[in-house]
């Protein structure tokens, strides 16, 4: 019986490890996304990493993250090997200011001639030397027309609105979610000056008890499932959603939106700046960027790409707003460290603002001084037990 | 039997990988994030998440003493039955769900007790309104007590079968009723199961994060949530260390405490 | 008194498998929400066995969890012996350090090692240290104290004259280490380097922090997914795995009632031959 045991148990590792054996040869891209953020052959859509290895040989080691902060994080944590990012605007500048990316060799990238020259020469990357455009697009609201009444819609303070407490979610990210307060109440989305950055901090603060909770990429099922009615988000997103449930509604807010562009980049923690840049310049094929982006719903940087995608998508005009529409947009610019850090522990002091409960040190306290009851009484008790028992022997 | 030399490499390796990670996060603990300088402000500023650290150690409670009062009558049920049989195969039904994964039962009774969810869907085709269930300080200690409940029945079921079946005898036989049997004998026996179990309930209680952000909101904020964030999404070891560092003083202080209960024996901390 | 708490340990139990229920509902379900019934499919089983995806993260599970689980159970047991021989205050401290691993939060435990890694490798100029190594540290450091701890116990409950017995007996050392005190303390190894298999099979918390992106385990894979919709696949592959588990151990038990049987006929068989002679 025992021995049985054991040879299933050297049977057992010996099968795990020899396809381990075989699995390092082929050569590898790892890629670094945001979620949701690629078309992976759900709905008939093109699956853009299959076909990139079909086309290339090379695999894709695909992994996501929720927000540029984490991103960040994993670059600047370090111990990590990755070699595409796709940041937002602001998180490239701070990433060329900080020295994490490496130049392109535009030779490997030819496909970039497709790019329009609206989103060259940006102020995040002047001389297009690190990045190449993924995608463009706009922040809103997003409402479920179901619950929510028309009239109170058209406004950021739409979140700040008690009728739907609780079914209200907000970004979970310091830059979007300032962003989403300094517009309301009228300071520019790049405001650096620390009265101004507390006031909406304070803000922040007001809407947290009607907020059912802080998201990023959680925010599909929430909304699609009806379990909340509001929330700001990207509005590519939004008309991927709403494949899934025809009763939500975007809008633009009076005050203005975040006007942002998500490009790719290659970190100077990468193996493989070769393969880096086949991937990037096959996502920059117009018809690979026009089918994918077809899927995602955010707009394409590349005027060639459309001729590939839905006629209806490619006039959608949350998609693609007119001139009026984008004056209200603003981008966002790469902003200091210290205001970083600043935003970093507002934003800190936002999510954990919850008030002086007094319910827990009440409880804490109690439980506490209960211990210390019961271990000082037995610990008398049984000095007591002892003397009487010593001093029934001495007689 | 020299055998000490047997130890060695465990012991390098405990002191690789261990010890000097702990002195590592001391490290952390202590410098500034920005400068990398000496500095006491990352404590310092522990006293804004006092709120937190109160919060986090008193739903750990109540799940610790929920925990107790649904495991204990589980475990002297399992560990009294006269039948091996089926002793063993209840014990191993208590173990299976952890091998299932945690994130996904939580999940579970997330999609259970949401405001969509199957609890709710049922409640309203009753005729019956539906029920805040998710998202508040309750939800979360049910998702604690769900998760952590075999933690607490495993050693007290073993501290119990290893009971003397003939203390029990002589007790009934000098005069004791059911009530004074297990107040008197077993109760106070079982005591290093109890101790084993709360402690090993109270530590992933206190420190969890992932039961919170699905089971709990914006208000039930827990210390491990914060420390998360400060190593994840927002860049600041410095802090996430100092946290670490308060928690697990935290942690060991408590366990000192408890272990004041069991006097002498203290070779095995936890009983498995 | 027996029979209320029967019932109320029946009732506890099925509390602990009510998710299991939802998830083996949902991953018959035709619908992607695990909230609500669509309709009956074994379409999800098929996607599971179709898309390479999530098999592989099962596989690396499995394997770092075997891995780590053997590489703990020998460290530990070794450890184990030696720390029994050692004087009393030697013996404390180790314990004490033994100890940190059990107590401290895992959130700690990962973030101390994340911490270390990044360090080693911003010192020794590593790319890409995160990976499989230090997972596999990670896991075996966090699997030893259990190992120590389930050996431990077996080991001061041994007779110490069987060793000595044996060596009067003629084993050389080597045979009588092992004929003995393996032999002796071979129940708790094996149900050390079970808790180690199974703590570390599932484990998150510290994979999150010091895993890299090259080897991803089912977990970790797992707490990314949870933030964009679930794919139903991942009820398919885990109520496979629970009913495989389930199935397991209800054929152990099974065999052991067998084995039990079997030895109370012997009992009986001799004790008849005894009273006849």
């Amino acid at each position: 019986m025992k021995k049985l045991l054991v040879f299933l148990l050297a049977a057992a590792m010996t099968l795990c490890v020899l396809p381990a054996g075989a699995r390092a040869v082929q050569p590898t891209v790892t890629v670094y996304n945001w979620g949701q953020y690629i078309s992976d052959g759900s709905d008939d859509y093109i699956d853009v990493n299959a076909a990139f290895e079909e086309a290339t040989g090379i695999k894709v080691n695909y992994v996501t993250y929720d927000s540029n902060e984490t991103l960040h994080t994993k670059l600047a944590t370090g111990g990590v090997s990755i070699d595409v990012i796709i940041p937002s605007d602001y998180m490239i500048a701070q990433l060329i200011a900080e020295g994490m990316l490496e130049k392109l060799d535009f030779a490997n990238i030819p496909n970039y001639q497709y790019i329009d020259e609206a989103y060259k020469n940006t102020d995040y990357d002047p001389d297009n030397a690190y990045s190449v455009p993924y995608t463009w697009g706009t922040t809103g609201i997003i409402y479920n027309t179901k619950y929510v009444d028309e009239a109170d819609v058209g406004s950021w303070d739409l979140l700040w609105n008690s009728k739907y407490a609780g079914k209200i979610l907000m970004f979970d990210n310091p830059r979007d979610a300032f962003a989403v307060g300094e517009l309301l109440l009228g300071y520019n989305i790049n405001e650096t000056n620390e009265d101004a950055l507390r006031a909406v901090t304070y803000k922040l603060i007001e809407q947290k008890p009607l907020v059912q909770a802080y998201v990023m990429d959680q925010i599909y099922d929430k909304m699609i499932r009806e379990e909340a009615w509001i929330a700001p988000y990207y509005a590519g997103d939004y008309l991927m959603m709403l494949e899934d449930n025809e009763d939500l509604a975007f809008c633009f807010p009076d005050e203005g939106f975040n006007l942002f562009i998500d490009a790719m980049c290659i970190p100077t923690c990468c193996e493989h700046k070769d393969l880096a840049e086949a991937y990037i310049n096959f996502l920059c094929d117009p018809e690979i960027c026009g089918e994918n982006l077809e899927y995602l719903g955010y707009s394409a940087p590349e005027e060639a790409a459309k001729a590939y995608m839905d006629e209806e998508i490619a006039s959608d005009p949350i998609a693609y707003p007119d001139e009026e529409t984008l004056a209200g947009g603003q981008a966002f610019i790469y902003l200091e460290a210290e205001v970083t850090q600043l935003m970093s522990s507002l934003w800190l002091e936002v999510k954990t603002e919850g008030g002086v409960e007094l319910a827990p040190i009440i409880g804490v306290c109690a439980t506490f001084a209960a211990i210390g009851a019961v271990i000082v009484i037995t610990g008398a008790r049984r000095r007591r037990r002892v003397k009487t028992r010593c001093a029934k022997w001495k007689t | 039997m020299k055998r000490n030399h047997l130890a060695a490499p465990y012991i390098v390796w405990m002191a690789l990988f261990t010890v000097i990670p702990l002195g590592i996060v001391l490290y952390y603990a202590f410098t500034d994030s920005i400068t990398g300088a000496f500095t006491l402000a990352n404590l310092a500023g522990m006293s804004t998440y006092a709120g937190i650290f109160m919060k986090s150690v008193w739903l750990a409670i109540i799940a610790c003493a929920i925990c107790l009062v649904l495991g204990y009558p589980v475990a002297y049920f399992i560990a009294t039955l006269d039948n091996k049989l089926t002793q063993r195969f209840l014990y191993m039904l208590v173990m299976l769900p952890m091998c299932i994964s945690f994130l996904l039962r939580t999940l579970a009774w997330v999609a259970l007790l949401d405001d969509t969810g199957i609890i709710n869907d049922g409640l309203v085709k009753l005729g019956l309104g539906a029920l805040p269930l998710a998202r508040n300080n309750a939800a979360v200690v049910l998702g604690m007590v769900y998760n952590y409940l075999p933690y607490m029945i495993l050693p007290l079921y073993t501290v119990i079968l290893k009971i003397d079946r003939r203390l029990v005898e002589a007790a009934e036989d000098l005069g004791a009723n059911g009530t004074q049997v297990f107040t008197k004998v077993i109760m106070p026996l079982s005591l290093p199961g109890i101790i084993s179990g709360i402690t090993m309930v109270f530590v992933p209680a206190i420190s969890t994060f992932y039961i919170s952000q699905k089971m709990g909101s914006s208000g039930t904020t827990l210390i491990g949530d914060v420390i998360e964030s400060q190593f994840k999404a927002a860049y600041n070891p410095n802090l996430g260390a100092a946290l670490s560092l308060v928690l697990m003083l935290m942690v060991f202080a408590c366990i000192a405490l408890m272990n004041k209960f069991s006097d002498g024996d203290d070779e095995e901390v936890i009983t498995l | 008194m027996k029979k209320a708490n029967g019932i109320f340990t029946g009732v506890i139990l099925l509390f602990l498998y009510i998710p299991m229920i939802v998830l083996a509902v949902a991953s018959f379900n035709t619908g992607t929400d695990i909230a609500t019934w669509e309709g009956f499919t074994l379409s999800q089983y098929a996607a599971l066995f179709k898309d390479g995806s999530l098999l592989p993260l099962l596989r690396n599970s499995v394997f770092l969890a075997l891995l780590s689980a053997l590489i703990a159970t020998v460290l530990g047991t070794m450890a184990s012996i030696g720390i029994f021989t050692m004087k009393s205050r030697a013996r404390k401290i180790v314990m004490a350090v033994t100890n940190i691993p059990l107590t401290n939060p895992e959130i700690v435990t990962g973030v101390s090692l994340a911490l270390l890694f990044a360090f080693t490798g911003t010192l020794l100029k590593i790319r890409g240290i995160l990976g499989f190594t230090t997972l596999l540290i990670a896991h075996v450091t966090f699997n030893l104290p259990y190992v120590i701890l389930s050996v431990m116990p077996k080991l001061s409950q041994m007779d110490g004259d069987l060793h000595d017995a044996a060596l009067d007996l003629g084993c050389t050392p080597v045979q009588a280490f092992f004929k003995v005190i393996i032999h002796e303390i071979l129940p708790g190894i094996i149900s050390g380097a079970l808790m180690s298999f199974t703590m570390s099979l599932d484990d998150f918390v510290i994979s999150y922090f010091v895993s890299g992106s090259s080897f991803i385990t089912l977990p970790v894979e797992i707490y990314n997914y949870t933030k964009k919709p679930l794919q139903p696949k991942i009820y398919a592959l885990f109520t496979l795995l629970f009913a495989a588990i389930l199935l397991a151990m209800v054929v152990m038990n099974l065999i052991q009632a067998r084995d039990m049987k079997r030895k109370a006929a012997e009992h009986s068989a001799l004790r008849g031959r005894r009273r006849a002679a």
